[in-house]
């Protein structure tokens, strides 16, 4: 009996090494371990033989039985590695070749400016509001102490639609306009960012339409001091954290003391280059406390609550941060120009 | 304002002073400066003497000229038709750099050597506005007394330097070489000198030449007074240099004179001939269409608004702008009448904004000191009497009702130190407001004294701001304010927007911004149901002359500058608003508008590419529908199409009912291009209530999958049966999906097969076959009778 166990493992061993497809094993299977099969057939020569060697030839039977199935189950293995060989080897491609045109829509980047600029006053507890860019005389000129007629409205040609209604020349107549609304006349921390307009021809360095973002704060014991840390932060957040400011009096009608504010050069750190025209500083914004008029004409009193308020110009900054020449740019919207912006923003080197 | 560093000297002492150094002090004052230049950029120029002049022998005009240059005599050689023995020249010599960078060098001029050049006026780089014809065509003729040898540019007064200073609107006082002598002694702690102006008189008395008449309210100060027998000529040379360094042409020394007083005090002044004014000098407003001849030779029509100086017959002067061509004073004036006047601001604004603006006007507009006045007159009959021979009458016509009390302004240390955030001492504070020439009485409080001239100065606020200037803001050490903490916030639309552009770049739209303003044309194209135009009264092209109703119009514009570059695939959006008014009311929609054309997403070397469509648009609308959270609340509506779409590939888009905008492909009317846009109003949009987001579990159990295609009639929107699909699927219809529409064989040529592919599951429990059989059944029967369609075979 064992010899023919034997034989049997031996005829399964050779049968199984011609086998190289999935369907032959299957049918080697089928053969050997079938109910009609050789395995099969020696089992039901079982029931003639005594119970000792039932037991001998059982135990026997069942080895060869897991012998062949273990072997099978090894070739199975080669063969499905194999197979899958075969099928890495077809699905081979060139990787190459250009890819598909997946693509992420990019962020204007006077968006991008005006966002994070946003986003780090907001971070200072600051509220962003708007108001119209149909703006009336009032709001755009007079509430911001430039009465009709006052030399500095020459500064500011604007878009008349009527004798009172214009498209705001500044950002500023929210300002008013927030303290106008605020009734309990309680402390104001607001920017508010948006489109303003100017009656001036196109070119490098002038947009008939351009940005800007105001920013006002109204408390008690506001300085000049808390103007200065405050452009600070904004300085160092927008331009990198060694810039300096200094402030330069000027004058606005709306604030009293007006100062430009200087940054000290991104490109040169100071010391001198052609974007600083060698001075170390870049003018970047008007500010000022605001003008005691502006806050009677919105209800605070003057004597109670001092205030700042400061205007950016999201074109230059990003004119300055980027390198970018001509502010038409913003808005031919040429693909390649809008493209370029769009990505994660490297550091300085 | 330019300044001269030689004319500011005659006020305040600064031939001491670096001229750059003090440009920067002033910035920092807040007088930023355009330029700082010397008159004349020349060097190595000295004095010397034509000692010998002999025409060359081989040349038509050239001249051999021995010049003596005070250490030697050297040969020249001269083209000049002016040269001649005895004259006393300018000489560049061998190593003089002249303006435009040219460097005399030794050299042989018709064989002949010659060691250096004699120069122009024009040679030293003066600009040519300034120069007579004399001046460009021959060399200079020095006076005969010139220092031979000696530096000629310092001779001449053409070392000279000027800061061109860009004054800021409030600064009236510095129009003038006192106020600028002020600010700059406020910087050096240096004292301020007035001119000179006493002067004899004659017994006659103006009063029996002139009469005067205010016949307005908008002048309240004239003053008048006479100088008789003046001669005219030219300027001497300082007053010439001053005036050039200050940017206006000499004339002669009259009119010169009264430039000079007006550079000097910031006093405008108008001479008359006295002769040809007659007695009145009458000071009105113009009557309505009066017309006068100004001085520049034009006929200018007057209104009511502008002021005039008039005699009894007519205006005779535009008051505070520019004087009348009858009175002028010319070549033979002997006898000037003086005005020294203040008008109006505003009304000086008004009318030289519609005439013409002057030196004179942009001085008047901003304001003059009353106490300069008096003292501008009597400088200009000093100088008349000194430089034009002039007998100055005795008397002065005067009208006047201004005050000229300085202005008082009580004040604190504490106030002051609590408006600059600094601790600037008791000390450093007084000693600002005496170098600023503001005395004060008391000791904190403090009244201060404010003079005439500083008209800017009016409140604490503007004293703390000169204080501030010269204690210097670079003291001030920034902190941050001490506020309520309290989280900052966006408004509503600012979020809608901020999300709107997320959604718009994560489907690969990029965004840009547009201009607002266009054109009458093409401002009604694209728009829906909105109201009337807002135009501008002042354009400055027709192109940019309304407001925008539609942002498509700009997309397009867009695409059109790509599609010129050869650039025709574009996803773009743009988050904006339009402006229109109802009735009386403005009102600004914020918009959200996108424009697709050709490739959306592509691999450059395979065919198949997608390429926008309407589904695509569509697709995009209909992501941004369900990111706001509208599922189920919006339709696509073929009504109300938007009459520059293409009327069969556009839909309006609806959400709860009410129409938020519209999407499909620009009409080909429009354009030839395939270009695909949507327009959503964010307003109408952002007035949907939205709930907020809340968890679902997602079913445990198995879906049934189930498939089924009719045949309709070709016209039949696919909408009609979706509609019915879904309602009669209920809530076990998870799920619906076109896979197929087919047209052609085995379809009759008017009709089309649809065919879907349906999910029915359920949240809590196994779906028996039975039951969506049923439901199945149903739906086959519900469409087949309310669409007309037929069930397709298998």
């Amino acid at each position: 009996m064992n010899e023919k166990i034997n034989s049997l493992k031996q005829e399964v061993e050779q049968k199984l090494k011609s086998v190289s497809t999935m369907k032959e094993l299957n049918e080697v299977k089928t053969f050997y371990l079938g109910k009609k099969g050789p395995i099969s057939a020696l089992s039901s020569m079982m029931k003639d033989l005594s119970v000792e060697e039932k037991r001998e030839f059982g135990s026997a039977l069942n080895k060869l039985k897991q012998e062949v199935n273990l072997m099978m189950e090894e070739v199975r293995i080669r063969l499905e590695e194999e197979e899958l060989n075969r099928r890495l080897e077809k699905e081979k491609i060139d990787v190459t070749l250009p890819s598909t045109s997946v693509h992420f829509g990019s962020v204007h980047p006077l968006t991008q400016v005006i966002d994070e600029i946003e986003e780090l006053f907001v971070s200072m507890g600051y509220d962003v509001v708007e108001g119209p860019e149909v703006e009336t005389d009032l709001y755009n000129f007079e509430k911001l102490n430039l009465p009709k007629g006052h030399p500095a409205r020459d500064a500011q040609d604007s878009f008349y639609i009527t004798e009172e209604l214009l498209l705001r020349t500044q950002t500023s107549p929210v300002q008013a306009r927030t303290m106008d609304a605020n009734t309990e006349k309680t402390p104001i921390r607001v920017i508010c960012p948006g489109k303003v307009y100017r009656r001036d021809d196109d070119d490098a360095t002038h947009s008939h339409q351009f940005t800007q973002i105001e920013g006002l704060v109204i408390d008690k014991d506001i300085s000049l001091a808390d103007l200065k840390g405050t452009l600070e932060v904004f300085a160092r957040k927008v331009f990198g954290e060694d810039r300096e400011i200094r402030l330069r009096p000027s004058f606005f009608p709306f604030t009293e003391p007006s100062l430009e504010v200087d940054v000290s050069c991104m490109k040169c750190g100071g010391k001198g280059c052609s974007v600083c025209k060698g001075t170390g500083w870049i003018e970047i914004l008007g500010s000022g406390m605001v003008h005691p008029n502006v806050l009677r004409a919105c209800g605070y009193d003057p004597e109670k609550y001092t205030g700042f308020a400061f205007g950016i110009g999201p074109e230059r900054v990003a004119m300055l941060k980027y390198g970018i020449s001509d502010i038409r740019a913003f808005y031919t919207n040429d693909k390649r120009f809008l493209e370029d912006f769009n990505r994660v923003k490297g550091s300085e080197e | 304002m330019r300044v001269s560093k030689n004319f500011l000297n005659d006020y305040v002492k600064v031939d001491d002073l670096d001229f750059h150094e003090l440009a920067e002090k002033m910035v920092f004052c807040g007088n930023e400066y355009e330029s700082i230049e010397r008159l004349s950029d020349a060097t190595g120029l000295v004095i010397g003497e034509v000692v010998e002049c002999v025409d060359h022998p081989e040349s038509d005009h050239l001249h051999i000229c021995q010049v003596n240059t005070g250490k030697e005599t050297k040969q020249i050689i001269c083209g000049a038709p002016n040269v001649r023995a005895g004259l006393k020249v300018i000489v560049a010599e061998v190593g003089a750099v002249l303006p435009g960078n040219i460097t005399i060098k030794k050299a042989k001029l018709a064989g002949l050597e010659s060691n250096g050049m004699i120069c122009s006026l024009e040679e030293l780089g003066l600009d040519s506005k300034y120069l007579r014809p004399e001046d460009k065509e021959g060399i200079h003729e020095l006076p005969l007394d010139a220092p031979v040898g000696e530096d000629a540019i310092h001779y001449l007064g053409y070392d000279d330097e000027v800061i061109d200073f860009e004054l800021t609107a409030d600064r009236a006082d510095l129009m003038s070489m006192l106020g600028m002598a002020y600010e700059v002694g406020a910087i050096y702690d240096r004292k301020v000198t007035y001119p000179e102006t006493e002067v004899e008189t004659i017994s006659e008395d103006v009063s029996e030449v002139h009469t005067l008449s205010v016949e307005t309210k908008d002048c309240p100060i004239y003053l008048g007074r006479m100088v008789r027998n003046v001669q005219i000529k030219e300027s001497p040379m300082w007053l010439k240099n001053r005036l050039m360094a200050s940017g206006i042409r000499s004339i002669n020394n009259v009119v010169d004179i009264s430039n000079y007083v007006m550079l000097e005090y910031g006093q405008p002044l108008h001479f008359f001939d006295s002769d040809a004014l007659g007695r009145d000098v009458i000071v009105r407003n113009a009557k309505e269409m009066e017309e006068m001849t100004t001085l520049d030779g034009n006929k200018r029509v007057l209104g009511p608004d502008d002021l005039v100086i008039a005699n009894k017959n007519e205006a005779v002067c535009l008051a505070g702008v520019m004087g009348g061509l009858n009175t002028e004073v010319e070549e033979n004036t002997k006898n000037i009448f003086i005005e020294a006047a203040i008008f109006d601001a505003l009304k000086i604004r008004n009318t030289a904004r519609h005439i013409l603006r002057s030196e004179a006007s942009s001085r008047y507009e901003k304001g003059i000191d009353p106490n300069r006045t008096r003292m501008a007159i009597d400088r200009a009959c000093y100088l008349l009497n000194k430089y034009a021979g002039g007998e100055v009458l005795s008397g002065c016509l005067v009208h006047d009702t201004t005050s000229k009390e300085d202005k008082k302004i009580s004040i604190t240390l504490e106030k002051i130190n609590q408006v600059l955030g600094m601790d600037i001492p008791k000390d450093k504070v007084e000693e600002s407001l005496l170098r600023l020439g503001f005395t004060f009485e008391g000791n904190d409080p403090y009244v201060v004294s404010i003079p005439t001239r500083r008209l800017d100065v009016n409140i604490k606020e503007d004293l703390i701001s000169e204080i501030g200037k010269i204690y210097g803001y670079h003291k001030v050490i920034g902190k941050l304010p001490v506020v309520e903490e309290k989280p900052g916030t966006y408004l509503p639309m600012s979020k809608m927007i901020k999300n709107t552009r997320k959604y718009m770049n994560g489907v690969g739209l990029n965004q840009v911004i547009t201009y607002s303003l266009t054109s009458l044309d093409l401002v009604d194209k694209y728009v829906m149901n909105k109201g009337d135009n807002i135009v501008l009264l002042n354009p400055l092209s027709e192109e940019r002359r309304v407001l925008r109703k539609s942002m498509i119009q700009s997309l397009i514009d867009v695409y059109d500058y790509h599609h010129s570059r050869h650039m025709d695939d574009l996803q773009i959006f743009e988050c904006g608003k339009a402006y229109y008014q109802i009735e009386d009311e403005m009102i600004e929609e914020n918009l959200v508008t996108g424009l697709l054309s050709g490739t959306y997403l592509s691999t450059s070397w395979k065919q198949d590419a997608m390429v926008s469509d309407f589904y695509l648009v569509k697709g995009i609308v209909e992501g941004f529908l369900n990111y706001l959270g509208l599922n189920r609340r919006y339709q696509f509506r073929t009504n109300d199409l938007n009459k520059d779409l293409h009327p069969g590939r556009s839909c309006s888009v609806y959400v709860d009912n009410e129409c938020v905008g519209y999407l499909g492909q620009v009409h080909p009317k429009n354009h030839k291009k395939e270009l695909y846009v949507f327009e959503l109003s964010l307003d109408k949009l952002l007035s949907k209530k939205v709930r907020m987001v809340k968890y679902k579990e997602i079913s445990k159990y198995p879906v049934v999958h189930k498939d089924v295609a009719f045949v309709v009639n070709i016209d039949t929107p696919s909408e009609e049966l979706m509609n019915v699909i879904k309602k009669t699927g209920g809530r076990l219809l998870t799920e619906v999906t076109v896979f197929d529409v087919y047209k052609g064989e085995n379809v009759a040529s008017d009709e089309k097969s649809i065919a879907y592919a349906l999910t029915f599951q359920d949240q809590n429990r196994t779906l028996e076959d039975k039951e969506v059989t049923e439901i199945f059944h149903k739906i086959i029967e519900n469409v087949e009778k309310k669409c007309n369609a037929k069930l397709r075979d298998k």
